[in-house]
């Protein structure tokens, strides 16, 4: 029964729009699922105890790059996400290999990536002659905004099965990392490095492995949120309060369960609307006073969700 | 004498002594934070901003004069340090180090929100107009010069408090080491709290100085943040020196280049800058080498 119920559940969620699509749930879903699979991006690593706070700067390059390439050369998203992922691979290579050849973890890893966040946030609003700074920037419509080749359109359904897709692929991705002997490795490496490496773990190269998985994910779905929305804002898709909404969402649902980052989202974007329609604009800021209580509930709670012990992951895994 | 280009340059490099001073006196706060406690407050500048706030309020609103409102702002915040280590660090103390930044990441969105609710997204300043000193065809603002010279004025009276009084031996000893000395008697949990306590008024003190020059909204937090971080990590996070040191090399640098292109790219390579020595000197700038 375990076996056939993601099938199950997966073919449910496939069906679902041929059965009912109204447009505002439609629209929530496909939102919940591209953060989703941001959120599922970030706990791939920070599941090892390698908290980044670099990929609100991941999700706005990857953002950035496919939306500029396709304005300024009418570089297909096709071809543009990929490239937007290998800028962000390269940025996220620049950044962890030194830290990791020089042993920078914990809080100061935390801190050089949180330096990288700040940094994407400053050079988008710094060459606004490009981007638009802080005003923000707006794909250049195709076809009637309809298009396979801008990957741009107007129906949901469309985009459902998109996100529906990628959100797929991100817990496949997780799924595949965590039956591999990767996991061993980043588990052994998270305990205790020196010894990882005594027996044998090449400790730079499997946590740089891990990172650039994660980086690129977050740079795919920060592209595919730009896709959707038409729209990014520095604000909205890079910089700090971006990497801790990550961070919070993921340590929220769980992040040593396949499904937490999911459920993490679900639990924040369906609170946000909820505030947001229930009470209108007077509710601005409400969705964050609340986030913020719980992210702190939480850690201070149930630590063990965030960086547990040895036993209380194995627990956990065989548990899920 | 001079030729247009240097008096250019030169009051960018005299703007940066002057906003290095600030910059320092941020990252004292947390340094001294770190260096007891072991933890790093990511939501120190909302301190700040909260602190802002204070001085917006009870000068402007209430008008209280300028010095008394700034005496209330400074014990204000430091009893709101006090407050955020007795409910979010003290039950997180044993925990890993990563836990205890994302709660005050937590902490930075609910002070950050809640500003928001409160007071809304307007920018709000005090309304004061400080004169400009001009120098030799410089422009220098007192309300810098101001806060250059209270920023060191703080850091010599914390100078001699650490150096000079029996409680502040017992904190630079419990920054030394966390285990030995509640065996020699010394109750940790009270240094603990009075440290939250200066580094809370050392974050009123910024407050009440930086509203001289900037607006207060509910981001401001985030222009200063991120700044000190990379100061105190640059420093060599709990080292004061090295944060002094590296406050002033990184106003340098954004103000040299903010000269040249705009402030914001300043701001970009200062941290770059702070990546690339992060690589060069993982321990702080003033590291010896192992």
């Amino acid at each position: 029964m375990s076996r056939i119920l993601p099938w199950l559940a997966g073919a449910a969620l496939i069906a679902l729009p041929f059965v009912y699509r109204e447009p505002y749930p439609m629209h929530l879903l496909i939102v919940v699922l591209i953060w989703s699979s941001m959120y599922t991006s970030w706990s791939v690593m920070g599941r090892f105890g390698l908290v980044s706070l670099g990929h609100g700067g991941f999700m706005g390059i990857g953002a950035y790059t496919t939306a500029l390439l396709w304005n300024n050369f009418g570089l297909t998203p096709w071809l543009g996400i990929p490239v937007a992922m290998l800028v962000v691979a390269i940025v996220a290579l620049i950044i962890a290999w030194p830290c990791f050849r020089f042993r920078i973890i914990g809080h100061y890893f935390a801190l050089v990536t949180l330096a990288l966040s700040a940094i994407v946030l400053q050079v988008i609003i710094a060459s606004r002659d490009i981007t638009g700074g802080s005003l923000g920037y707006t794909p250049q419509r195709y076809n009637g905004g309809s298009s396979i080749f801008a990957l741009q359109f107007t129906d949901k359904v469309t985009w459902y099965l998109i996100a529906l897709g990628v959100w797929g692929v991100a817990l496949f991705i997780r799924y595949r990392v965590d039956r591999s002997m990767l996991r061993y490795a980043l588990e052994a490496i998270a305990e205790d490095e020196d010894a990882a490496a005594a027996t044998g773990v090449h400790v730079t190269w499997e946590k740089l492995k891990i990172t650039l998985i994660s980086a690129a994910m977050t740079g795919f779905a920060g592209a595919l949120y730009c896709q959707y929305q038409m729209f990014i804002s520095p604000d909205t898709v890079s910089g700090i309060s971006v990497s801790l909404q990550m961070v919070f969402a993921a340590v929220v649902g769980g992040i040593y369960v396949l499904l937490g980052p999911t459920v993490g989202a679900f639990i924040t974007i369906l609170l946000a609307e909820f505030l947001r329609v229930g009470f209108g604009t007077g509710a601005v800021g409400w969705d964050n006073v609340i986030y913020g209580s719980l992210l702190v509930l939480f850690i201070i709670f149930l630590p063990q969700r965030l960086v547990g012990t040895v036993q209380a992951k194995f627990a956990r895994v065989r548990t899920a | 004498m001079f030729d247009i280009f240097d008096i250019y340059l030169l009051e960018a490099l005299i703007n940066g002594v002057l906003l290095g001073g600030v910059l320092a006196l941020l990252a004292l706060g947390l340094n001294l934070i770190f260096g007891v406690i072991d933890v790093v407050w990511i939501c120190y500048a909302e301190l700040i901003m909260l602190g802002m706030y204070g001085m917006f309020f009870l000068f402007k609103i209430y008008s209280v004069p300028f010095l008394v409102a700034a005496v209330i702002c400074i014990a204000g915040v430091g009893v709101l340090g006090v407050a955020l280590h007795v409910l979010v660090i003290a039950p997180l103390l044993g925990a890993a180090p990563i836990n205890q930044l994302l709660a005050t990441g937590g902490v930075l969105f609910f002070l950050q929100s809640a500003a928001t609710v409160m007071f809304g997204i307007d920018f709000r300043n005090l309304g004061i107009r400080l004169p400009v000193l001009e120098v030799h065809d410089m422009f220098i603002s007192y309300a810098r010069l101001l806060a250059f010279g209270a920023a060191l004025a703080g850091m010599v009276v914390l100078y001699l408090f650490l150096s000079r009084t029996y409680t502040g031996t017992a904190i630079r000893a419990i920054a030394q080491d966390r285990q030995i000395m509640p065996l020699m008697g010394v109750d940790a949990r009270r240094i603990y709290i009075i440290t939250s306590a200066i580094g809370g008024a050392l974050a009123g003190l910024a407050a009440t100085l930086l509203v001289l020059q900037y607006d207060v909204h509910p981001f401001i937090g985030l222009t200063f943040g991120p700044t000190t971080f990379m100061i105190c990590v640059l420093g060599g996070l709990g080292n004061m020196v090295g944060g002094f040191v590296a406050s002033f090399v990184f106003a340098e640098i954004i103000s040299v280049s903010g000269l040249y292109l705009d402030l914001e790219w300043g701001y970009v390579f200062a941290f770059g800058f702070f990546i690339a020595m992060m690589f060069a000197k993982p321990q702080g700038l003033l590291a010896r080498r192992a």
